[in-house]
């Protein structure tokens, strides 16, 4: 009896060890790398154009000590972005969410691309076209060019 | 060959996508321009009527219970709307002088208070307003909708809007003093 109390409480003792180092792995605070992975996706509006991972001033500081606390608090990367769009608009984001109006940022600058390259396209055709068929207007019987022509021949001869 | 078919091969591209492109340019224009006029506009000018908006407020800091107002419940009354945040330095110079004037007129309940935290963390802006035991309405700029609206160049900066719902007064920067808000509210409250 008294052997299987011993081993009941060297168990339990066990299982407390276990769920003591198993809870002490699981607050290990975040690393400034964790944090600044997340913290490199949004941009605060306070100092537009600065990343908040490098972002010197007191309220960026404070943005990456709120991602350090979700984190730890065991938040996935979606979660925290999705915290700051609720809290601040999307305009923190540094990549805009692919929804809504956000799309005309990522359509219109390639609709705008493939219009250029088609215009240079039917540009560079234009140009070359008139000097293939350069030869058979030049010999045309008729038209005003022609009589252009005759006429400057005339005065040439008429100067020889 | 006839005049139209001379004239599409002189320009070499359809009219289809000259006009797309004119239509295109236009649009990018017009959208730098109303950019440009956002920026040169500055705030909301005193006279403008302010449209109504909904603020949520922190837990212990709500209004009559309730934890979200909507700005057109004021009219009738004198509203002073004060846009700050906790790393805000200059802000912390006029915190006193406003809690102190808030509670001056409180009784009264001819003038509200509200305080709209921008771009803040909420146990930053809480452990704020501890420090300096602010008790009007206080809430959070969600979305930093309320100040894109009020088109605000930076914190701290007051807004006083008359019982007509009409913007009277901003004030941009920190108060020196306590007189200084009474100076603005009274003649509100006399008009």
């Amino acid at each position: 009896m008294k052997k299987k109390l011993a081993v009941l409480i060297l168990l339990l003792i066990a299982s407390l060890v276990w769920v003591g180092s198993a809870n002490a792995q699981d607050t290990t605070p975040p690393t400034d790398d964790e944090v600044n992975a997340i913290a490199k996706q949004l941009f605060c509006p306070v100092c537009e154009n600065t990343p908040l991972d490098v972002c010197p001033t007191e309220a960026c500081k404070q943005w990456r000590d709120l991602i350090r606390l979700k984190l730890s608090e065991g938040w996935t990367e979606e979660q925290i972005k999705q915290y700051f769009v609720d809290q601040y608009g999307a305009r923190v984001l540094a990549e805009p969410p692919r929804q809504g109006w956000y799309w005309l940022i990522y359509i219109v600058p390639v609709a705008l691309l493939l219009v250029g390259l088609y215009i240079l396209f039917r540009a560079y055709q234009t140009m070359r076209a008139p000097l293939a068929e350069q030869p058979a207007e030049t010999h045309a019987p008729t038209g005003l060019p022609d009589e252009y022509l005759r006429r400057i021949e005339e005065e040439l001869k008429k100067r020889n | 060959m006839s005049e139209s078919n001379v004239t599409s091969r002189r320009s070499g591209v359809p009219l289809w996508a000259q006009v797309l492109v004119w239509i295109g340019l236009l649009g990018l224009l017009t959208v730098v321009a109303l950019g440009l006029r956002r920026t040169q506009q500055g705030t909301v000018q005193p006279g403008e009527t302010i449209p109504d908006f909904t603020l949520t407020l922190f837990s212990g800091y709500e209004y009559e219970g309730r934890n979200e107002i909507k700005f057109s419940e004021f009219r009738g009354k004198v509203v002073v709307i004060n846009f700050w945040a906790s790393w805000c330095k200059p802000c912390e110079q006029e915190a006193v002088e406003l809690e102190s004037a808030w509670r001056t007129y409180q009784k009264s309940g001819q003038v509200i208070f509200l305080g709209i935290d921008y771009v803040d963390t909420e146990p930053e802006a809480r452990g704020y307003l501890t420090k300096f035991e602010i008790t009007y309405p206080n809430g959070p700029d969600l979305g930093t909708r309320i100040s894109q609206f009020f088109r605000i160049k930076g914190v701290p900066e007051t807004y006083f809007i008359d019982r007509d719902g009409k913007l009277a007064y901003v004030q941009v920067g920190p108060f020196r003093s306590e007189e200084e808000i009474h100076a603005i509210i009274t003649p509100l409250l006399n008009k």
